[in-house]
């Protein structure tokens, strides 16, 4: 019986959510599994780094890895598992953008570590201890990962040859990408594995979005009922759809919420809150500057409205005047 | 980088422009900086590259190095972007792989160190090397011209501009918004300084108007949308029901005798309200066409229903129609002339003159009514009063020249209120007494009218009148308005008391002219009178290619400058259609249908109507002949759909990342 190809899943900066997606595969991961060998998947079997540094290189032949890098530690996993790897597929928003992690990117690691260590109302640290890197007590030394200045997505650090977008992947999206594996029916290098149109596409509300929409005032979901058929946009409610990838069969728009974007954006958008921002503002029906003023005042929080998953990964990045 | 398979060769002029440019940058730097740049195979520099030898020079040098792409950092392309992409063309090279670098406005001429302005313009032109190899071959397009203008307006300049074009064989479409053409010249008694009769001379033309067989005329009509672009504008035009089937009114005038009101009632437009009309009523005699109107605003058939409608009794040739709805008329037009005049400040905007407070103070366009012998009293000035007045006094730059009101100059109200002083001095042999801040005559003949006048014995009182009052303080001031004013000549306050005042009130861009404008695509400037496409030297022209402007739209003018204007007007017309065909720039927008969500963003942005949903694709859609160019729906394509040519991303930021790449 010919060798089974390897397969390993591994998680940096993320929730949990992308492995969950995984196993979102329901009866169909026995097929996945009966086809392939997982050699590594911290979440679900016992591996070791060691067991890992000891395959041959290239041995591997696609390892998923979800989450965003944040830490020295998922640094120097990503880039073992890249050479043990013929195929490194970021899997999930967070590797292929930066995802909601990358939002600490408009602070510093300082601010950061002072707020969760020692403002957080439920924190208590009289002695203010922080982490730290080294720690050493009756000569024996501690060490932790270091937690770097910034949030990068998976391509910020190693190469990667595909994308999984989503927060998480679609099961859909999962399933045919290991089958393309398998097949050795893969697209070009760099492709992100989702159709390349907006979600309109797709949106079971598209047909009721008006020609002429425009913005008096922004709305956001917890502060009215949305009308369940009507386009989230002509509701005055921000909706991502229009620069967010499809394929994710508009899951957040059929529960009736709009969508955030986090398949990211097709292939020709280099900035996905630049391009719906430009969007949306060109259609704020203010008559001067105040009203405009007045009528963006009602987005509270645009870098987390419109970034929310691409922060790392636009022309943005980061803050530039982290310390 | 490669061309369809052929290796990219660049060829990068620097030029001198004499000393405009060498004076302030180091052009031989600049060159051999440039001839270090990947994919460059030449560069040099010329003392006017834009000279028959410079171009010569681009061309001879593309055959024997067989470059294929070319940069030129020189002036504005504004001015000479046209000139290169012609000798591209000439060389055999398709004209937009061409790119130009502004290394004059935006260098030499606004920089002094000669260092620091020497490395911006290398930062320049290795921007314009690393764009220019993204550059594709475009065609540029050829649209047909529709043989046919729409003229917007019937006054002088309307009048005047229709009747040149129907003369040179093309057919036009002439819209007014009032009953009768002849706008406001219709409603002046004499012109300066000739003194013709005003009617004399434009009713002649009124009447070519209507006769003309390549003049449609629709007046009581407006212009209600507007489609299409150059050499094919769609227009619908709305045609407000008169009531009446202007094919079988001869304009015998039974029906206005007949009507149930003996006598007239109502408020007369045309003769300022001085006069009376029926609801039933011709404007003027003279009027074009000439056929009545009925106002439903007054008409007992449509207040009441109860009107037995002798009107329509007695018109033998059945053209009361009480059942006449509006009609649309759609129409297509290769051009478009703008000529949709002024409208008379409003005098009660200052109320220290008292116009609407006193009977005796009348605007200067209700004095033309006054003095005319087809005007309300039959050409005798007679006060509100009923009294002849003895002394009139007539204040100039009423809503003119007055940071309070209009900052600026009507340039004809120091004319006209000189012609009115002779008129009301020949009609009445009152005193006449003129209030000026100072005398502006520029015109053939104009000084010397004012000259006749002062010998006909007008008085001027050089200052700008404080008020006009009745309160009086002497028995000579009893039962007379008091124009008080500060004689700047003699240094003293003085008051002059007088029967009649007369307010000299300057011009304003017309009612609804912000609508025209919008409906056109033009701009105005910020007084609103409709913007030209330069000051000097295209004074008729808009930024809107096919849409020409005439007359007091455009500022403020006299007839003569008027008439000139619409002639000029004309023949920018005759000769777009006589051309027969528009050349668009390619750098229009496209949609790729794969990439479109059919979000529908882009749609209500296009200020061109160019775009338009599919509604069997699910897609956006751009009519390439109305696409402008101006890129707002590329911006603001959410998914990155929608391309233009000459500003792909590839080739936009190639050239950012260049200029960034300053080190």
């Amino acid at each position: 019986m010919p060798e089974k190809p390897k397969i390993a899943f591994y998680w940096c900066a993320s929730c949990g959510g992308c492995e969950e997606s995984v196993v979102d595969l329901a009866e169909s991961i026995l097929d996945v599994a009966g086809a392939v060998d997982i050699v590594f998947w911290p979440v679900a079997m016992d591996f070791k780094v060691s067991d890992v540094e000891a395959m041959p290189d290239q041995s591997i032949l696609a390892t998923m890895i979800n989450g965003a890098i944040r830490t020295s530690e998922q640094e120097e996993m990503a880039r073992l598992l890249r050479r043990k790897s013929q195929y490194i597929i970021a899997y999930g928003s967070c590797a292929h953008l930066g995802g909601i992690p990358a939002l600490a990117n408009q602070f510093s690691r300082e601010q950061i570590l002072e707020y969760v260590y020692k403002q957080a109302p439920s924190v208590t640290n009289p002695e203010g201890v922080t982490p730290q890197p080294r720690f050493s007590d009756n000569g024996h030394e501690v060490t932790l990962p270091e937690f770097r200045n910034v949030v990068r997505a998976l391509d910020q650090v190693i190469e990667v040859d595909y994308y999984l977008p989503g927060c998480a992947p679609s099961p859909k999206l999962l399933a045919q990408a290991v089958g393309a594996l398998l097949k050795g029916e893969l697209p070009p290098k760099g492709s992100v594995l989702a159709p390349d149109v907006a979600l309109c596409d797709e949106c079971p509300r598209k047909e009721s979005k008006p020609t002429e929409v425009s913005f008096k005032e922004f709305k956001r979901p917890h502060e009215v009922i949305a009308d369940p058929n009507l386009c989230f946009l002509a509701q005055g409610l921000i909706c991502m759809g229009p620069a967010t990838r499809s394929g994710c069969g508009a899951a957040c728009i059929t529960g009736n919420m709009p969508c955030t974007g986090c398949y990211g954006p097709p292939s020709r958008v280099r900035d996905q809150g630049a391009k719906i921002l430009s969007s949306l503002c060109a259609n704020v029906a203010a008559e001067d500057e105040a009203e405009i003023e007045k009528i963006l005042s009602t987005i509270p929080d645009p870098v987390g409205t419109f970034y929310r998953y691409s922060l790392a990964r636009s022309l943005l990045r980061r803050r530039v005047d982290l310390k | 980088m490669e061309n369809n398979g052929k290796e990219v060769r660049i060829g990068v002029y620097i030029c001198h422009c004499g000393l405009n440019i060498a004076g302030t940058i180091d052009v031989k730097a600049v060159c051999d900086y440039a001839q270090t740049l990947p994919h460059v195979a030449l560069a040099r520099t010329y003392k006017y590259m834009c000279s028959d030898p410079g171009q010569e020079m681009i061309i001879a040098d593309i055959a024997e190095h067989g470059l294929n792409r070319i940069v030129v950092a020189a002036c504005s392309p504004n001015l000479h972007e046209a000139t290169f992409r012609g000798a591209l063309q000439r060389a055999g090279l398709n004209p937009y792989y061409f790119q130009m670098v502004n290394i004059r406005e935006h260098g030499s001429w606004v920089h002094e160190d000669r260092k620091a302005a020497t490395e911006k313009a290398k930062d320049q032109v290795r921007a314009a090397v690393a764009r220019v190899q993204y550059h594709k071959p475009l065609e540029r397009k050829r649209f047909a011209v529709d043989q046919s203008v729409l003229v917007v307006g019937g006054g002088i300049a309307g009048i005047t501009a229709a009747l040149e074009i129907a003369n040179s064989g093309k057919h036009v479409y002439l819209v007014e918004r009032e009953p009768s053409i002849g706008g406001h010249m219709a409603k002046y008694d004499k012109t300066f300084p000739t003194l013709d009769c005003a009617a004399c001379i434009l009713t002649p033309k009124m009447s070519e108007v209507r006769e003309h067989p390549n003049i449609t005329l629709w007046t009581y009509s407006e212009v209600q949308e507007v489609a299409g672009h150059v050499g094919k504008f769609q227009v619908k035009v709305r045609r407000k029901p008169r009531y009446i089937d202007e094919e079988l009114c001869v304009g015998c005038m039974e029906c206005v005798s007949a009507c149930v009101y003996k006598e007239p009632k109502f408020e007369d437009e045309f003769n300022e309200g001085l006069g009376k009309r029926k609801p039933i009523f011709m404007p003027f005699p003279q009027a074009v066409p000439p056929v009545v109107t009925i106002d439903p605003e007054t008409c007992l058939k449509f207040k009441t229903g109860k009107c037995k409608s002798p009107c329509a009794t007695v018109c033998d040739r059945k053209a009361v129609d009480f059942s006449q709805t509006e009609r649309i008329e759609e129409i297509e037009v290769g051009a478009v002339i703008i000529a949709t005049g002024f409208k008379t400040f409003d005098a009660t905007r200052l109320p220290l003159y008292g116009y609407g407070i006193y009977a005796n103070v009348y605007t200067s366009l209700e004095v033309e009514r006054l003095v005319n012998s087809s005007g309300p009293t039959g050409g005798e000035i007679v006060c509100r009063n009923g009294r002849k007045p003895k002394s009139i006094g007539i204040i100039h730059c009423v809503g003119s020249r007055d940071k309070k009101t209009n900052r600026w100059c009507s340039r004809v109200c120091c004319m006209y209120s000189l012609k009115l002083a002779h008129l009301l001095r020949e009609h009445t042999g009152a005193d006449v007494y003129q209030f000026y801040i100072d005398m502006r005559c520029p015109g053939k003949g104009y000084d010397e009218f004012y000259e006749r006048l002062l010998d006909e014995g007008i008085q001027m009182i050089r200052g700008r009148a404080a008020e006009v009052t009745d309160w009086t303080m002497t028995p000579e001031e009893e039962g007379k308005l008091v124009i008080r004013v500060e004689d700047t000549l003699s240094a003293y306050v003085r008051r002059i008391p007088v029967d009649m005042v007369v307010l000299s009130v300057g011009l304003e861009p017309a009612a609804g002219a912000d609508e025209v404008r919008r409906m056109f695509n033009i701009s105005c400037s910020k007084e609103g009178f409709f913007l030209e496409k330069h000051p000097k030297l295209a004074p008729v022209e808009t930024a809107t290619a096919g849409v020409f402007i005439a007359g007091c739209c455009q500022g403020p003018k006299d007839i003569p400058d008027t008439v000139a204007q619409a002639g000029a007007a004309a023949a920018h017309a005759i000769a777009l259609l006589d051309k027969g065909f528009v050349e668009i720039e390619p750098n229009t927008a496209y949609i790729n249908p794969d990439h479109c969500s059919g979000c529908k963003s882009c749609i209500p942005l296009c200020p061109y109507h160019a775009i338009s949903f599919d509604e069997q694709l699910k897609k956006a859609r751009i009519d390439e002949a109305l696409c402008a160019g101006c890129g707002t729906c590329v911006a603001a394509c959410p998914s990155g759909s929608i391309i233009q040519n000459l500003f792909e991303d590839d080739q936009i930021f190639s050239e950012i990342d260049e200029v960034l790449s300053h080190v």
